[in-house]
């Protein structure tokens, strides 16, 4: 057809009108599924790490200008354990996010690696089960475990924690969204902290040793 | 021409990945397994059948020197509808290809059959090359992510076939396959033998 400025303008019109309207039909039919998906991502996540619950609640803290998510999980109005939902920007491809289960007592449940893009062969072995990261703290309260400068770490900096193997940056980002989640636990569970608070006196005992 | 052939050749002659070399962003970067390229693939095929047929619907409305804004906009607004679908009634689909998705929306085979085909074709040949296109591109993912698959990390279709063994030093399972097909050179080196391969035996 030949173009005018009228009819192309016309044209255009129409078509992205029909466009937005079809997309925003199709958004409010979807919405409340998308959201109830989204829920249930949350809930299978958290019942990877921890024990059945019936009810939780979220608290949602900022540590080293990264969100983290503390959910605390009870059942008949007993609290069952703490799932952290965090993060770090230190894996070899950026972004790494996981959910860590804590019992209401301290120790680690389990570990479920919610987002990565690691080195599939390397680094994507965070995502297997009983890995050597997940062996190495798995039962234990990390108070209990070999710290450097207040914090967990990998053998090769002075920690206890056993590395994957060929994949030491990924492992480091690892124990580094580990050590964030039990910031994060310290903070909700222990109660009069602010998370803030916890994360410096965590330095400063680093600097004094 | 025969409808039949019209579908065939998307397969064959008119092969989007091996012949045509179009989209070739999806192709290396998707394929890291088979049942990743497949999964892009269909994704790919779906948003084509539409598309292809919407255009070909309003080709003789759209004015020559805006058509092609207006087909990405057709194209656009499918690959969202498609992906707001996926997310809520496939969310374990969505996980999977959550992040190509967005990616078709550039995909050039989608944008080069709006142009070369379906805005100079009735309706219903449209449809029917969007579905050999689909399929030839599809193929050709799944057979570039399984022999990837293969021979990077030593499974087909994600069942692994017990090329590992166990690192006696830490105790973690370490795969005897060489890494460098699931890493991005071995996506240019997969496909270039492929092509070469596909071309050889096409040409006769």
């Amino acid at each position: 057809m030949k173009s005018t400025l009228f009819n192309m303008v016309a044209v255009l019109f129409v078509i992205t009108l029909i466009a937005s309207a079809g997309v925003g039909l199709v958004n409010m039919v979807t919405v409340d599924p998308i959201a109830a998906a989204k829920a249930k991502a949350v809930d299978d996540a958290i019942l990877a790490v921890l024990p059945p619950f019936s009810e939780k609640s979220v608290k949602e803290i900022e540590l080293d200008n990264m969100p983290v998510k503390v959910y605390t999980t009870s059942e008949n109005g007993e609290t069952v354990g703490y799932a952290v939902e965090t993060m770090t920007k230190k894996g070899f491809n950026g972004i790494v996010k996981l959910m860590v289960g804590f019992a209401p007592t301290g120790e680690i449940l389990n570990i479920n690696v919610i987002e990565q893009a690691e080195t599939p062969g390397l680094g994507t072995h965070m995502c297997d089960e009983d890995n050597n990261l997940i062996k190495s703290v798995k039962g234990k309260n990390p108070a209990s475990m070999q710290l450097v400068k207040g914090c967990l770490a990998v053998k090769k900096d002075g920690g206890d924690v056993d590395a994957l193997t060929a994949a030491t940056i990924s492992s480091r980002a690892y124990v580094d969204a580990v050590n964030r989640a039990y910031m994060a636990y310290k903070s909700v569970a222990g109660g009069e902290f602010a998370a803030e608070k916890v994360a410096d006196e965590a330095r400063k005992g680093g600097n004094n040793e | 021409m025969n409808k039949l052939s019209l579908v065939l050749r998307g397969i064959v002659k008119d092969n989007p990945t091996f012949v045509l070399v179009l989209g070739m962003c999806p192709t290396l970067g998707t394929t890291t397994s088979a049942s990743n390229g497949f999964g892009m693939g269909v994704a790919t095929m779906a948003v084509l059948i539409m598309s292809n047929l919407v255009i070909s619907l309003i080709k003789n409305l759209i004015p020559d020197k805006v058509r092609i804004p207006a087909f990405i906009v057709v194209i656009a607004s499918f690959v969202t509808i498609i992906q707001m679908l996926m997310q809520a009634y496939v969310p374990s689909l969505y996980a999977a290809l959550g992040v190509f998705i967005p990616l078709i929306v550039v995909n050039c085979i989608i944008l080069g059959r709006a142009e070369a085909f379906a805005s100079k074709n009735s309706p219903f040949d449209s449809v029917l090359d969007g579905i050999g296109i689909g399929l030839g591109f599809t193929l050709s993912l799944t057979v570039i992510g399984a022999v990837r698959e293969f021979l990077g990390s030593g499974s087909v279709f994600g069942h692994s076939l017990g090329l590992n063994y166990t690192d006696a030093a830490t105790g973690s399972q370490m795969s005897y396959m060489p890494l460098v097909f699931i890493l991005a050179p071995g996506a240019f080196l997969v496909l270039g033998y492929l092509m070469a391969l596909f071309n050889k035996f096409a040409k006769k």
